[in-house]
């Protein structure tokens, strides 16, 4: 087992949600060129959530689980919610369903706006540009804390993010997802208010990022059609960023062809056909198949996730969620917190484009079969989906009964029992798996979106998402620390992923 | 004025205290940061600097080389294992976290734990605490954590604990407007060194429920109207915040939400004894009261208010929505109601 030891370190990395480091080893390559051959990603800090919901209450997952992390609160706690439902064999109410996806929207909708203004775009505006043509036009909108975007979009996010006081109390951390449904039933004047809310964020969307209908954005279909796009939008956000995409290679830069896989987006009502806005499953490279351009399309089956710690300081073995359990030892031989999770043995990338892509939108679908996964279809995913869950957000506000309960009963609570739940944060699939004995939480164990992306390497040594999108960058000079930091596409790379590195151990 | 100079660090935490700070409004966060004349020289989600440059700011203050007015942390000071701080090592430094937090404390003007969980440990520090997570200055209750109970900042004052899981957005930033206008005294910090601004009130003031309360007409399901004192394990009555007057994201709290109180502000209040949405009974009377509330005053005033509660509150307490709103009732009404309630 080799260890990364002696390499060159990056970090800390600000902008990730949490605390980030990775190790890489540069030398030159066939080309001449120096390039990182190989990439160690640590998550440097450990919690123990796992640990600490053990002996609790059940229902108490609804108060711990959130406080993992402050930017997918609400997605952890629709994921504990739904696993306790499974577990009390609950049925949520219509109402509730809808109430909670509202929440969740919102939240990951918000989400996707902090990535992009505040944590992605920032690197475009650094020094290391400063001599491009297009260098004094983006540092005057992206620069971090001082760039043009900063008054509109921290007003937006704000006021978009006041749904949750209407829906959930507050955000982050609210106890109103529950296993019945939500626990704040909504009168009429409350839906005519959140409808409102949701259209000023539709106008800001429509002026600022797109300047233009979200409907036209949603029906792109193709590359061509997003480069004529582009062309005729370039003051728009989506527009500039686009605009960077050929001079910086962006299309050509984290390229990755890992499993894609989502959980399904945004539970709608049972009387529905689909009972998701964006559907489950899994799409895998097929190299033989012709058709989706090398991609298969295939069920989840959940039984086949397992949770590798063969380079994690934990000890105990590889297992599924249900038989895992979380030991943590810093002496063992490992370099990183981080579980790597594996689905039927496979690495795979979760997120937005993950989504897009199970769910068959063919402006992704394109992007993806001809460059694979990249820093530029990972950035054009998060933004679509701006485009299509605002109007179905729009729907399910107006779908609300709201005579009608918002809560099932839950009183029972069985002694013993199992549940999943299966979510999807804005970064990508989240997972809780509890086990109840004695009326107390006997394991619990999570699978968070980043885990899957920043996984470190597994017993076969098969790197995580990131480890292997890293591999082949460019550089200007092997092995210094400084100018390993001023490597910008390695910036672009990490923060394509929109890394939650407080959810990834928890 | 010179402008104060303001470090943010994170650790054993979610980071939620920084994304509710974002929620700020009128003027935003990075506003009210400027016109109270602070210089923001770092945060971990909106600075643009990172690795060798983020390690040689704080190196330069660790030299004296570079003022800080306030040193900000967020999340538990986490121990573990065993004391060595490996369950976080800054990154690009191999040196645990909590060893740059002495060093720089020693440095600042002010320092100031924001949330619950630099405050006292917090959430991170909940069940067997396989952290070793502590509070900068409190381990849960006790006077100590990483700094010991004599530590002073250069201004002769305490860690000021911005308590809260999560932190309004405007308990920290009145807090650090306060300290940029040196108007923080000890003074204005209550037991536990909370800002008194927010802590002086109880949840209970304020709340959209305090009918129900006075009449002891509760709720005992999620969505119910009701009371949640009795029954849902709310700590509204005792809890040290402003929630129910200054509202969270335009409008809401969590009793506005539907659920109960878990006095995130407190020091401990991670690990409820009982479930945390339950009140916890000792022969059908609950374990905690009314903060000041003699016992016996208690049970006599909430069986009379039950006595006298009306059918309204009585109906409308178990219900999603409401049944009867606050209306005179015509008599002929009435007695079709009292009609209707026999045949049940």
């Amino acid at each position: 087992m080799t260890l990364p030891t002696g390499k060159t370190v990056l970090g800390p990395l600000n902008r990730v949600e949490g605390d980030l480091e990775i190790r890489v080893e540069v030398a030159q390559s066939d080309d001449g060129k120096d390039r990182v051959q190989q990439a160690w990603v640590n998550s440097p800090l450990f919690r123990g959530f796992e640990v600490i919901l053990q002996g609790k209450a059940p229902l108490d997952a609804l108060v711990y689980t959130p406080r993992i992390c402050g930017i997918c609160s609400v997605a952890q706690s629709v994921a504990a919610a739904s696993a306790l439902a499974n577990y009390m064999e609950v049925v949520p109410t219509d109402n509730g369903r809808l109430a909670t996806s509202l929440t969740l929207a919102c939240e990951n909708l918000a989400d996707h706006l902090s990535h992009f203004y505040l944590f992605f775009m920032p690197d475009f505006a650094r020094a290391g540009y400063q001599s491009q043509p297009w260098f004094d036009a983006i540092q005057k909108r992206f620069r971090a804390q001082v760039g043009e975007v900063v008054n509109q979009v921290l007003p937006a996010r704000a006021g978009f993010m006041q749904m949750t006081g209407i829906l959930a109390g507050k955000w982050p951390h609210s106890l109103s997802l529950q296993p019945g449904g939500t626990s704040k039933a909504l009168g009429s004047s409350e839906q005519v208010r959140l409808l409102m809310m949701i259209r000023s964020f539709r106008q800001f969307l429509e002026q600022v990022l797109f300047a233009d209908t979200l409907e036209n954005v949603a029906a792109l279909e193709n590359r061509e059609q997003l480069n004529a796009w582009a062309a005729s939008h370039a003051q728009s956000d989506f527009g500039r960023f686009l605009s960077l995409v050929e001079p910086l290679q962006l299309d050509q830069l984290g390229v990755t062809r890992n499993t894609f896989l989502s959980y399904g987006a945004y539970d709608i009502p049972s009387n529905s056909s689909q009972p998701h806005l964006f559907k489950q499953g899994v799409a895998q490279w097929q190299k033989q198949s012709l058709k989706n351009g090398g991609l298969k399309s295939k069920k989840l089956d959940t039984t086949l996730i397992e949770e590798d710690i063969a380079y994690s300081w934990l000890v105990g073995e590889r297992a599924h969620p249900y038989q895992g359990n979380t030991q943590p030892d810093a002496d063992v031989p490992g370099y990183s917190w981080c579980k790597a999770p594996r689905l039927d043995g496979n690495v795979a990338e979760v997120g937005a484009l993950a989504r897009q892509v199970v769910n068959g939108h063919p402006l992704l679908l394109d992007l993806v079969k001809t460059d694979g996964a990249s820093v530029m279809s990972r950035v054009v995913a998060r933004l679509l989906e701006f485009a299509l869950v605002v109007p179905a957000m729009e729907q399910w506000c107006q779908q609300l009964q709201v005579n009608e309960a918002f809560c099932a009963d839950q009183s029972r609570q069985p002694s013993s029992g199992k549940g999943q739940g299966l979510v999807e944060a804005a970064r990508g699939s989240l997972g809780h798996w509890l086990n109840v004995e004695d009326g107390r939480i006997a394991n619990y164990q999570i699978i968070a979106p980043t885990t899957w992306n920043f996984s470190p390497r597994d017993q076969q040594g098969v790197c995580g998402p990131l480890e292997s999108a890293l591999q082949n960058i460019e550089l200007n000079n092997a092995g210094d620390a400084a100018e390993l930091h001023e490597c910008l596409p390695i910036q672009h790379v990490i923060r394509s992923y929109d890394p939650c590195m407080v959810c990834t151990v928890h | 004025m010179t402008p104060k100079t303001l470090l943010w660090l994170q650790s054993g935490g979610c980071g939620g205290c920084s994304l509710s700070l974002l929620n700020a409004e009128n003027p935003h966060l990075l506003d009210r940061l400027s016109q109270s004349g602070i210089d923001l020289l770092w945060h971990p989600s909106l600075s643009e600097s990172n690795g060798p440059e983020f390690l040689s700011l704080i190196q330069s203050i660790c030299e004296g080389e570079q003022a800080l007015d306030i040193l900000c942390l967020e999340g538990s000071v986490m121990m573990g294992p065993n004391g060595t701080g490996r369950f976080h090592l800054l990154s690009g430094t191999d040196q645990p976290m909590f060893h740059w937090l002495q060093k720089l404390a020693a440095k600042a003007k002010q320092v100031v734990a924001v949330g619950s969980c630099a405050a006292f440990g917090g959430i991170t520090s909940a069940g067997i605490n396989i952290g070793e997570a502590t509070g900068l200055q409190f381990d849960s209750e006790q006077p100590g954590g990483l700094l010991g109970d004599q530590w002073r900042s250069q201004s002769d004052l305490p860690v000021i604990n911005i308590a809260g899981c999560p932190t309004h957005p405007d308990w920290v930033t009145e807090t650090l407007m306060l300290l940029a206008a040196d108007a923080l005294d000890q003074n204005q910090l209550d037991e536990y060194n909370r800002p008194r601004f927010y802590t002086d009130h109880l949840v209970h003031h304020g709340c959209p429920r305090n009918e129900y309360y006075e009449y002891k007409a509760s709720s005992e399901k999620p969505g119910d109207l009701g009371c949640m004192m009795e029954h849902m394990g709310c700590l509204g009555t005792q809890a040290r915040a402003d929630c129910n007057i200054r509202p969270w994201n335009g409008t809401g709290s969590c009793l506005k939400g539907g659920y109960a109180c878990v006095n995130c502000t407190a020091p401990g209040f991670e690990d409820s004894r009982h479930s945390f949405m339950e009140t916890p009974k000792l022969a059908g009377i609950p374990v905690g009261l009314p903060t000041d509330m003699p016992k016996a005053w208690f049970v006599a005033l909430a069986s009379l208010a039950k006595a006298a509660t009306p059918e309204r509150l009585r109906k409308n307490a178990v219900a999603e929505r409401l049944i009867y709103p606050p209306r005179k009732e015509t008599k002929s009404k009435e007695v079709k109601q009292k009609g209707e309630g026999k045949k049940r």
